[in-house]
């Protein structure tokens, strides 16, 4: 198989999630000219309770749809992250919210664990951006489409009047990472 | 529509909507349910646009009903749901079957029996969309694996429907339904479209259920002068209630057998690697990706798998099946379902045929390894 | 007029029971549509299952002889797809109000623009006189020996509550009056019921003989027990127990579906 990447988004309902999904699969097949497929998981009711939304992202044929062995993980709760790092490859990237998930598994994982919550909320000034920061913290770290492509995303895919709003989310997701990778190690590639 | 190929990020079930409205669809009614909902969505926004309706029904049943009778005025008309809906729709699924009134169905398959998992996905219609409504009939079905082939079979089914005076099931599944992903969409002008055949015979000569060469009858839409009946009780050839057993037996199998001269348009499959095969898989709808990667990976490693996809699921392809079983002692069949299909398969194969199933029925879909595993022999 | 006009005649004679009150209002309706002037290409007669479904077998129109209760959701879709044809939908009781009793209240809630004409003989003559929601209470069927222990529907009172246009009650003994309540319900935008109370001597009739046990004793007992919509205003339901009320129930002209469909078309193309 030519490379395939496998990114699983995962909190609860309403966090935005599978918006996220569907920008960076966006980003991957319309912009940067790969192949992607996002897909979703809902839990019995669509408010609320645990949600998952996941992409995969080739430069080949996407046969199987769905995460088998994930590159990377966020979890922005607790639960989500007790209920899925175990999905995760050895030496993938877990992505977590510092507030929300205090308890981190004790496996071999490229942790980052960061204030995704707290930079929405008090340098946005929207709890709802969460996601889009989320996103910049995944696109910096991985790599794994290009920014521009995101941009370019973002802009198609959020609800109009709020592309400005976003685009600086995705911003500050990206900062944040950048701060991050001074003081850690270079992941993946 | 633009005039050149637009390549877009689409969910498949918006896929469906969008497709139907390009296969010339103008007339939707439907009740909402999960996972089939975003096709309703869809349709009430884009059908006014076209100058199409969709309309939300207080049931299932009235749905099928409306859109029965939307087609019998002369629009294309399609109807969604899943299991449950489905299930609801056989009564008046089986009045546009004795009629001959075109019309497509699409069953975004999610996990049964009753309510079920409603969220989840599953092949478990696929004996429904078959037997689901009273009585011996025809009926089409088929089945798409992917976001583009949503669009396009979507436009087939119509033009199926329309070709054969029949009900077309889209039986697609949550899995597939809920897949976001790329599409290229051709102009409207490079799609064939296909509308029924109107008649020739005056008014007065008319008759709607006429004995043809083809065995598909013209159909004259109401309010163009050709004012005949319509019933779900056998009739002869004009349309009229008969008890008569021997017009009865001529009409009934006309319509039993209405598809046997255009099987070859009908029945559409993909193959590979099917010549040099040791062993054969046979697969539809989400678990046909699997398998096909569980091909590439099996072959990797040594054995010689050949693939079938159904891309139409009834009528069944009977000959197809048979000669490629003839070239294999084992055939490997994934479904999200306890193994419906590999049903019919068994009936087709002789005894000394190995039928392999690799079932799911908790939602979730079928991984490749999992086929792979089976082909492997190592479960 | 010459009703054979309107008729099939290779269809005829029909399959009603002597005494039947079908041809009646079958009449009443072709009257109404030859007063109108109507094309006969354009109207397309529907019915569901029963006794009423016999009818659009007779009728040279575009006729359409549905499943059980759901002559309305058929019409919907006609309608919707060729606003250009008059409905006529022709359903018992048992047909709009039991099995179509969902399709029935919401035709009325959207307005839609049908006319629906309920052949109400209170029971289900074609199966062979079982109870249906309008059979009153303590009245025999083939399934209440004992009596009707279920109270029945007002069809009348039910589309005016689910928001008909026009509604109006007849007997089969007020030829006039079931003209004139088909005429106005005809020519109404929106949704339209007349709700034609009828006989059934075969079935009903014979098992509950006080109310007349032939086509022209039930006649009389109409003629003797119906009371205009005016003056059952000011009688207690007692003294309404076992009387036909007559008259109009509604007759307004709000919005119908289509005129509100064509806004939704507007707002699209905006």
């Amino acid at each position: 198989m030519s490379l395939r990447q496998e990114i699983r988004l995962s909190g609860s309902g309403g966090q935005g999630l599978i918006l996220v999904g569907k920008v960076l699969a966006e980003a991957a097949a319309i912009y940067d000219g790969l192949n992607a497929t996002q897909s979703q998981s809902y839990g019995p009711e669509a408010r609320g309770g645990a949600s998952r939304s996941e992409v995969i992202i080739s430069d080949g044929d996407i046969e199987y749809p769905k995460a088998e062995n994930l590159d990377i993980l966020l979890a922005l709760t607790q639960e989500a992250c007790d209920k899925y790092h175990k999905d995760l490859k050895e030496g993938g990237i877990l992505i977590v919210d510092e507030k929300m998930v205090k308890s981190l598994p004790d496996e071999n994982y490229k942790i980052v664990q960061l204030p995704i919550i707290k930079s929405a909320t008090e340098r946005l000034g929207k709890f709802i951006v969460a996601n889009i920061v989320s996103l910049g913290i995944i696109v910096k770290i991985s790599e794994i489409v290009s920014e521009e492509a995101v941009r370019h995303a973002i802009k198609a895919r959020v609800p109009k009047g709020t592309e400005e709003l976003n685009l600086k989310a995705f911003e500050e997701g990206m900062a944040l990472a950048k701060e991050w990778m001074k003081t850690h190690s270079t992941l993946v590639k | 529509m633009s005039d050149k190929n637009t390549t877009r990020l689409m969910q498949g079930n918006v896929a469906i909507a969008h497709g139907a409205v390009a296969g010339g669809c103008r007339f939707f009614a439907g009740y909402p349910i999960t996972p089939s909902s975003e096709v309703a969505e869809t349709l009430s926004e884009t059908l006014p646009e076209v100058g199409g309706t969709f309309i939300q029904m207080e049931d299932e049943i009235a749905s099928m009903g409306a859109v029965v009778g939307a087609s019998i005025a002369g629009k294309k008309a399609m109807t969604a749901t899943s299991g449950p809906g489905f299930s609801l729709k056989q009564e008046n699924l089986g009045m546009a079957i004795m009629a001959e009134v075109p019309s497509v169905i699409v069953d975004v398959q999610r996990g049964g029996p009753s309510t079920g998992l409603p969220t989840k996905g599953s092949q478990g219609d696929v004996m429904q969309a078959r037997w689901g409504t009273h009585g011996d009939h025809p009926i089409i079905a088929v089945a798409p694996n992917s976001v583009e082939e949503c669009y396009y079979m979507t436009v087939r089914a119509f033009n199926l429907a329309e070709k054969y005076r029949t009900p077309v099931v889209i039986l697609t599944d949550e899995i597939i339904a809920h897949l976001t992903e790329k599409i290229t969409i051709r102009p409207n002008s490079e799609l064939e479209i296909m509308d029924r055949d109107k008649p020739e015979d005056s008014p007065e000569d008319y008759l709607p259920y006429k004995m043809t060469d083809s065995g598909i009858p013209p159909m004259a839409n109401f309010g163009e002068g050709y004012r005949y009946h319509i019933t779900g009780l056998v009739h002869d050839e004009t349309g009229f209630p008969t008890n008569d057993s021997e017009e009865a037996t001529r009409q009934l199998m006309r319509l039993n057998t209405k598809f046997d001269k255009h099987l070859d348009e009908i029945l559409d499959y993909e193959e590979f690697n099917t010549d040099d095969m040791e062993i054969l898989i046979l697969a539809y709808g989400a678990p046909s990706r699997s398998a096909k990667r569980a091909m590439q990976v099996s072959r990797e490693q040594g054995v010689k798998s050949g693939f079938i996809r159904l891309k139409t699921i009834w009528p069944f392809a009977t000959q197809k099946i048979k000669e490629l079983s003839h070239k294999v002692d084992t055939i490997v069949i994934p479904e999200m379902n306890l193994g419906q299909i590999a049903g019919e398969v068994e009936r087709l194969t002789p005894d000394s045929t190995s039928i392999v199933k690799v079932n799911h029925v908790n939602g979730e879909a079928i991984k490749p390894k999992e086929i792979v595993n089976a082909i492997m022999n190592k479960d | 007029m010459d009703y054979l006009n309107y008729l099939r005649k290779d269809k005829m004679p029909h399959i009603w029971c002597d005494g039947c009150g079908n041809g009646i209002i079958l009449k009443a309706i072709l009257r109404t549509v030859h007063k109108l002037g109507w094309d006969k290409n354009k109207i397309a007669l529907v019915s569901g299952i029963g006794c009423s479904g016999r009818t659009p077998g007779y009728v040279d129109f575009n006729t359409l002889h549905t499943t059980h209760g759901r002559a309305l959701s058929f019409s919907t879709g006609i309608k919707l797809a060729n606003p250009d044809m008059h409905l006529i939908v022709v359903s018992g009781d048992g047909d709009a109000t039991a099995i179509g009793g969902n399709h029935f209240i919401h035709a009325a809630r959207r307005n839609i623009d049908l006319n629906l004409i309920v052949f109400n003989n209170y029971i289900y003559g074609m199966t062979g006189g079982q109870a249906s929601p309008t059979t009153p209470s303590c009245k025999f069927a083939s399934t209440t020996p004992y009596g009707n222990p279920d109270s029945p529907f007002d069809i009348s009172e039910l589309a005016k509550a689910a928001g008909a246009n026009y509604v109006a009650r007849s007997t089969t003994f007020h030829t006039a009056r079931m003209d004139r309540y088909m005429e106005q319900a005809f020519q109404k935008k929106g949704f339209s019921v007349v709700e034609v109370l009828t006989m059934c001597p075969t079935s009903y009739g014979r098992a509950n003989k006080e109310t007349g046990a032939t086509g022209a004793d039930m006649l009389k007992y109409q003629k003797q027990n119906s009371i205009s919509i005016k003056k059952a205003a000011d009688m207690s339901d007692e003294e309404l127990k076992d009387k036909f009320v007559t008259g109009v129930y509604v007759d307004k002209d709000e919005p119908t579906y289509l005129e509100k469909y064509q806004d939704v078309r507007d707002k699209a193309n905006k």
